[in-house]
């Protein structure tokens, strides 16, 4: 049967048989460079038209009709204007650091991509420590902000980038609390090994309402992470023009827009490996019929599916929610979030330990 | 008894508590609304204009310019009482009066010209509410692009009208 995990074993071997090892693993990293960034691209273009015309029909507008059939080559068409236009760069501004700030966003969504298992057996990096690396990686990203924001030599971008350094400090503690919660409950950190404890159903039903409570508060925190609306102090539309990337331009400013929508994806993929079973079909207890036919949907097509739910139920959130102030934003996090996870690490540490889950 | 006395020091945390709850219970309710919204497609209330120009839907208080309108006699009910023009924050309406003579030979206050600078107007609808006797009021008429700045200017009452019977 046709998968992810069958074409790269053929690949392998095929590359095996005509080349020697050292070739064949350059060859393969190359293959799999290349097959990350055509991944990043067609992220970048999916997603930016989903939240558009997400956004549009939640408030009852048509969003983007016009180009192609329903509007579907509108991000094309954006990408080719934001290709063609002139990247500046302020006279003010620190050029090294100003130029580098997009690709060190850019990287650190790239980094992200390792550890996530796309389908059965199909994964880049099976690390042991698959979500240390996560939360150790995703907390880098603020640099990336920081650099852009201190370089541009704008007082906005400094103000934007600050709010942003903030934030992420503050909500990777219950997104690292949240994510503990799974770890607890399976005692493996390997993303692959809490992929496999979910096979006789998710954590989020497996786990009861602590499970859920953990969910809820690491969707929140990734939306704060994200540095996305309800959570958007680092671009603060209204009241920093566009924060950290107020000086870019071009396909610098579309760097850091594809690494906002990268990133998106990448921790909706994550919740889904933790709280959702990754590419893990729909398994109920031993309802042996019920498992099977849920075994002949592909693992990739769940995955995706679960993660496309997830990035929805942001996109949801964005347009719903009214937007915080910076100091509401750090209230929400460390009088409420904060201890309410704690709790419900302790919770979920005497269900572990008591054996009461499923 | 459990009512008897009052647990003070309880008191900030079922605040706490009520609070996450409500939050939790009113964002609730405004995803329940945006997502009523992305599902029923045909509450979308935009109008895609030059494409649908015949079939233009506008809203019932969308206001595009101020007429006078006529009956079939060429009769207004303008008694030119400049309350329009009184009214108009930003100087929009002018009223230029004529003597008339009536039937019985007397002389009477009537309008020559109303004049109204489209350019000027901010569609406040102030003049609309002055207006005592009804003889104002706005059209649903938007497109009033010009090459001439002095085209917006437009004389209201149509040329050779009189004030309807009974209206004072």
């Amino acid at each position: 049967m046709w998968s992810f995990s069958n074409i790269s074993d053929n690949i392998h071997d095929w590359l095996s048989a005509n080349l020697d090892p050292t070739w064949t693993t350059i060859a393969e990293m190359v293959i799999a460079g290349i097959a990350v960034i055509s991944l990043f691209a067609v992220l970048g273009l999916i997603l930016v038209l989903m939240e558009r015309k997400v956004s549009a029909w939640m408030q009852i507008r048509l969003g983007p009709n016009r180009v192609g059939p329903k509007g579907m080559f509108q991000s094309l068409a954006d990408t080719i204007k934001l290709i063609v236009k002139e990247g500046m760069t302020p006279d003010g501004a620190d050029k090294f650091l100003f130029n580098l700030a997009p690709f060190v966003a850019m990287i650190v969504a790239m980094l992200l991509l390792a550890p996530i298992a796309f389908a059965a057996n199909f994964q880049l990096w099976d690390l042991n420590i698959g979500v240390l690396y996560v939360s150790a990686i995703s907390s880098l990203s603020v640099i990336g902000i920081l650099m852009a924001g201190w370089a541009s030599n704008n007082k906005y971008s400094l103000l934007g980038a600050m709010r942003s350094g903030a934030q992420i400090v503050s909500y990777e503690l219950s997104a690292g609390l949240s994510v503990l919660a799974i770890v607890v409950l399976t005692g493996s950190l390997q993303m692959s090994e809490i992929v496999r404890s979910q096979a006789d159903g998710w954590w989020i039903f497996k786990g009861h309402i602590p499970a859920i409570i953990a969910f809820v508060t690491f969707i929140i925190a990734v939306t704060a992470e994200t540095n996305r609306a309800p959570f958007d102090m680092a671009e603060a539309e209204s009241e920093l023009t566009a924060g950290f990337h107020t000086e870019y331009s071009g396909m610098k400013f579309a760097l850091f827009f594809l690494a906002e929508y990268v990133n998106v994806f990448i921790v909706c993929a994550i919740g889904a490996t933790l709280f959702l079973g990754g590419w893990m079909p729909l398994h109920i207890g031993n309802w042996e019929g019920f498992n099977h036919a849920m075994d002949y949907v592909p693992s990739s097509i769940w995955f995706f599916g679960k993660t496309f739910f997830l990035i929805f139920l942001i996109m949801w959130f964005r347009w719903t929610f009214p937007r915080l102030r910076i100091d509401q934003l750090l209230n929400l996090e460390w009088k409420y979030l904060l201890p309410i996870s704690m709790i419900n690490l302790l919770l979920v540490t005497l269900m572990a330990i008591l054996g009461w889950h499923f | 008894m459990a009512g008897t006395f009052k647990l003070i020091a309880f008191m900030p945390v079922k605040k706490y508590i009520s609070d996450i709850w409500g939050a939790v219970r009113s964002l609730l309710k405004g995803m329940r609304r945006t997502g009523y919204y992305f599902t029923h497609h045909k509450e979308i209330i935009t109008e895609q204009y030059p494409d649908n120009k015949e079939t233009l839907n506008l809203p019932e208080r969308f206001k595009g310019e101020v007429v006078m309108p006529h009956d079939e006699k060429n009769e207004h009910r303008c008694t030119g009482c400049q309350a329009c023009e009184l009214a108009c924050p930003n100087g929009t309406i002018k009223v230029i009066f004529k003597n008339e003579i009536n039937a019985e030979g007397k002389k009477k206050k009537a309008i020559d010209k109303l004049v109204y600078h489209l350019e000027l107007c901010t569609m406040c609808n102030l003049c609309i509410v002055a207006c005592p006797s009804d003889a104002i009021k706005m059209a649903q008429t938007f497109e009033h692009s010009v090459f001439d700045r002095n085209d917006l200017i437009k004389i209201l009452n149509n040329p050779g009208s009189k004030i309807m019977d009974g209206v004072e």
